[in-house]
């Protein structure tokens, strides 16, 4: 029979059913005309026949069954009965769609964030074999490295196709109106390449492009170019001012390429630095090498640490200490999102499991109420496999159903999560710009479907198979069954609050970290302080002595502003995303050997820690008399202390960077301040006097009685008063910025996401257990019934149901408690300043479970209570 | 008398019976596979007819209706080309079976 023949025969279906009737017919009444002929009579030769026959509606089933367009048929039949079923339930099927579309929205929407940031390999030529290089200290792993070890790097590597360097720098842009600060990057002339990237107009930049006498040549970005330039082709041979020097436009990166760790650079220039042998210790590049085919990225780097120790005995003042790391790219750009993005994938796929849960428990719930119904269809004739049949069309259904909703409301959530994304933190994470609904994000929400299909199908389907059909023709009596489902549904429930505890203990945890990170002692008095950074052009203040008498106007003419306390200026602000600024040193009467030492260093202003309000620990501040002309002071922190001077006075001692510097003496020590991310140690820090060591950029600090957020506009003025020409950005209050740093912003939205999904999991479990209770009480009417026509009080009938929630309750919560520590161990990295196993979180967490399902229960408690005995015992 | 309870004869049978006797109706295949077994073998109406019409979702036979001797409408089958390059095959594998079969039982 042909395909074509069959698909019409699904419309011709009672033709063919009537001819399957009229076939199984015509052989009966064969078979009595042949038994009356042999001399039976009539009714005698019907009996044999029918008998020898066997039962002619299963064999009708069974011979459609061999029909392929009688198959399809029956499908199609399956579906609209499914469909009439859910229909006729509509507030089982409302539920159990919501309650799926929940999960799976959730999970979808979280995979495409694991997707965009963890699944897609970078849009380069060959990201599996890109590195990122740093150089190493003994302070830790990824430093800037020195355009010189750069340069012996690329020259005696054996394991690189290519090594290239990169660094993001803000711009002064002269545009018609003003100058502008733009982002920009410099970089190797071989940068593009070593990506496999190609301008989508104009060129890349030539070899040696990048030496120090090349020409000056910018690349624009894509979203430069359209935005400055209107995507204008004639831009190519353009000439634009940075830094008051002309560059020529001589290509556009294409649109979809983007580079992390440089952030939204607009303009790429190339790498001017000369190779001046006194600049070793000037540490200012990162680099990304093409590893070469078939080095693993071990050997290279045992080949990297080689090298660096070469370097170290060639160059002992500079490289002594300094090691080299291999990462590879991949690590660098997404390595710290990794584990919040799996604790979230983690959060989403349990949140999926307890509304799989619920719904076939649900679906359990239904099955058991259509036993008869079934127990009919069977004796009817229809096989076993025929009823399992439509359970699985049902299940398929309802999945099908729920994706669709979960997949719908993800699409929205995307949407939402990448709006509630901060715009300075989305330009440090342009892997997020591609998220959306796409092939894999699809491809995973179809196979949860099916999963879930098979979930649904199959535990009904199960639970028929187990049991004997006929048991379901009779309607009374408590049979095994429903007392399986009773357990089965039980364990369920015990599975669900231990779930659900597993979240809520995460977000009380996470939530707790968060509140810890905010108020962590950050060494300064953070509120009514208002920072600006400004920069003054090199041409204009191109001495010490103009940089420094510039600060001292900046700060008397803030100083006036109303409401201003005190102003200091400095080259650095607490709390940034990283400490930085580091630089090396040795001890003056200590003798130099091993590693070197090193530490981040600030140059501060006379009034800066007590604007700041730090804590003076020994000694002094720096004094308006500490300026050039008098000896080197700085003030050191106390993890500087303890590090390099234990034991000892540390006030009075006398350090220099290098031999050539003047020598330094410690006058005061004071508490530590958070310089870098919150959520990390605080490292040596030594504050030098910014009259002594000034720079053309630093920032105003003003302590205000007022709010500080109001500082902002009048103090931009006040400084283009003293010069126009001075560039002023970031003005922000340092609340905020404790607020916007990255650290803060992880903890935050973690919190808040987990919590969301505890708020969920906490609805669903609750939901779950109240299902289990009810319908528990519903099968057990009638034993209350007697219970209380046999005296049984209306509190003895509460305790009898309260004791059995209780029960699962308590399992659940206890089995929680063991799940949600190893849980919260495995997340130990995402805290702070709390431990996993934080007693307060957990007992709360208890508490609130344990009150949420008793009120679950006390429902349908009520509902047993309030049985009226003879009504239960006339259902008899 | 005994059933045919042999998995997987039952095609053999039929595809035999209809290569014998040409076009045939679903109770003259049990009638004949009774008698010409000498009673031996019955053919269970349940069975045969799903397996009638999965030999033609197949393609091993094709049916057409027609009316018997005695003016009854009735669906007849008859062998198609690849029905019969089947009854080859199935046929091989019984001599197979029924060697094997053979061997077991007569093993000392």
């Amino acid at each position: 029979m042909s395909l074509l023949r069959r698909i019409s025969n699904l419309f011709t279906r009672l033709k063919v059913d009537r001819d399957i009737d009229s076939e199984l017919r015509s052989h009966i009444e064969m078979r009595i005309e042949e038994n009356m002929d042999s001399g039976m009579s009539a009714e005698e030769a019907r009996r044999d026949a029918l008998i020898r026959f066997g039962n002619v509606s299963s064999t009708k089933e069974q011979v459609i069954g061999a029909d392929a367009a009688l198959t399809l048929y029956s499908i199609w039949s399956d579906i609209r009965y499914a469909f009439r079923q859910l229909k006729r339930n509509p507030g089982f099927s409302c539920t159990a769609i919501l309650v799926l579309g929940l999960g799976i929205c959730a999970s979808v929407a979280i995979f495409a964030f694991v997707d965009a940031v963890l699944i897609k390999p970078l849009p380069y030529q060959n990201p599996s074999r890109l590195v990122s290089l740093f150089e190493s200290t003994p302070l830790g792993q990824r430093f800037h490295l020195s355009y010189l070890d750069y340069l012996d790097w690329k020259k005696q590597n054996k394991v690189f196709r290519s090594v290239e360097a990169y660094h993001h720098t803000s711009m002064a842009l002269n545009t018609t109106a003003r100058v502008q600060l733009v982002d920009g990057a410099t970089v190797s002339s071989g940068f593009f390449r070593a990506l496999g990237v190609v301008p989508v107009i104009g060129r890349d930049f030539h070899d040696g492009e990048d030496g120090p006498s090349g020409p000056r040549t910018v690349i624009l970005s894509y979203a430069a170019w359209q935005n400055r330039y209107g995507g204008r082709s004639d831009v190519l041979g353009q000439s634009v001012t940075m830094e008051g020097v002309p560059h020529v436009i001589v290509g556009v990166l294409p649109q979809k390429f983007h580079f992390a760790p440089a952030g939204a650079a607009e303009f790429w220039t190339a790498l001017h630095a000369s190779s001046d042998p006194n600049g070793r210790g000037e540490h200012g590049l990162f680099a990304i090498a093409l590893l070469k085919d078939g080095v693993k990225l071990e050997s290279a780097a045992s080949d990297m640490s080689s090298i660096a120790e070469r370097l170290a005995k060639q160059y002992p003042d500079s490289n002594d200490g300094r090691g080299a790391t291999v990462l590879p790219l991949t690590e660098v750009i997404v390595g710290n999102l990794r584990p919040i993005l799996l604790l979230l994938l983690s959060g989403a796929v349990l949140l999926l499991l307890i509304a799989c849960v619920n719904v076939s428990g649900l679906v359990l719930v239904l099955s058991e109420n259509r036993r008869h119904e079934i127990a009919v269809r069977g004796a009817l004739g229809a096989s076993r496999i025929r009823l399992i049949r439509q359970f699985v069309t049902e299940g398929v259904m309802l999945a099908a159903a729920g994706s669709l909703v979960g997949m719908c409301t993800a699409y929205g959530g995307i949407r939402l999560l990448v709006q509630l994304v901060p715009v300075d933190i989305l330009a440090s994470m342009p892997y997020l710009r591609g998220l959306g609904l796409n092939l894999h994000v699809i491809g995973f929400a179809v196979a949860v479907g099916f999963a879930m299909a098979a979930l649904f199908s199959f535990t009904p389907a199960l639970r028929l198979s187990l049991t004997d059909l006929r048991a379901g023709l009779v309607e009374s009596g408590r049979s095994g069954a429903r007392t399986a489902w009773r357990h089965l549904g039980a364990n369920l429930v015990v599975l669900e609050l231990c779930t659900a505890m597993v979240l809520l203990v995460g977000a009380g945890l996470l939530g707790k970290s968060f509140y810890r990170l905010l108020h962590v002692d950050i060494g300064i008095q953070p509120d009514h302080l208002g920072i600006m950074r400004l920069r003054a052009p090199h041409s204009r203040y191109s001495k010490d002595e103009m940089v420094v008498s510039l600060a001292r106007r900046v700060m008397e003419e803030t100083g006036r502003l109303p409401g201003v306390q005190s102003v200091a200026v400095t080259h650095g602000v607490p709390v940034a995303n990283v400490a930085g600024g580091n630089t090396t040193f040795q001890i003056i009467g200590r003798p130099q050997h091993g590693t070197g030492y090193e530490s981040s260093s600030r140059q501060v202003g006379v009034t800066y820690f007590s604007t700041m309000q730090a804590r003076l620990v020994r000694g002094r501040y720096f004094t308006e008399s500490d300026d050039v002309s008098k000896p080197r002071v700085m003030i050191v922190n106390q993890s500087f202390v303890r590090k390099y001077f234990p034991g000892e006075d540390a006030i009075g001692k006398h350090i220099r960077y290098d031999a050539s510097s003047p020598v330094i003496e410690v006058v005061g020590i004071v508490g530590d301040i958070k310089e870098g991310p919150l959520d990390a140690e605080v490292q040596p820090v030594l504050y030098t006097s910014f009259n002594q060591e000034p720079d053309n950029a630093f920032f105003v600090v003003v302590r205000t009685a007022r709010a500080p957020q109001e500082l902002a506009k009048s103090l931009e003025e006040t400084v283009h008063r003293i010069d126009s020409d001075i560039l002023t950005f970031n003005a922000e209050t340092m609340e905020d910025r404790i607020h916007h740093t990255q650290s803060s912003y992880l903890h935050h939205s973690s919190a808040w996401l987990v919590g969301g999904f505890a708020a969920m999991a906490l609805l669903l479990g609750v939901v779950g257990l109240y299902g289990v209770i009810a319908y528990s009480v519903s099968q057990r009417t009638k034993e209350i019934g007697v219970r209380m026509a046999l005296g049984a009080q209306r509190s003895s009938v509460y305790q009898l149901i309260l004791r059995e929630a209780g029960w699962l309750t308590g399992i659940g919560i206890l089995a929680g408690l063991v799940c949600s520590v190893a849980a919260a161990f495995l997340m130990r990295k995402l805290l702070f300043g709390t431990q996993p196993w934080d007693a307060g979180t957990l007992a709360g967490v208890a508490v609130v479970l344990g009150f949420s399902a008793l009120l679950a229960s006390y429902i349908p408690a009520r509902h047993a209570a309030s049985v009226n005995p003879v009504e239960a015992l006339r259902t008899e | 008398m005994a059933k045919n309870d042999l998995q997987g004869t039952l095609d053999l049978l039929v595809l035999k019976t209809l290569s014998q006797m040409g076009e045939m109706h679903g109770y003259g295949i049990v009638a004949h596979i009774q008698q010409a077994s000498d009673d031996l073998l019955r053919v269970e109406e349940g069975s045969l007819y799903p397996a009638l019409h999965r030999m033609e979702q197949r393609g091993w036979i094709a049916a057409d209706w027609a009316l018997t001797q005695t003016n009854r409408k009735a669906k007849y089958y008859k062998l198609t080309a690849a029905g019969r390059k089947r009854l080859e095959e199935e046929e091989k594998n019984f001599e197979h079976l029924v060697k094997g079969v053979r061997a077991i039982l007569r093993y000392v």
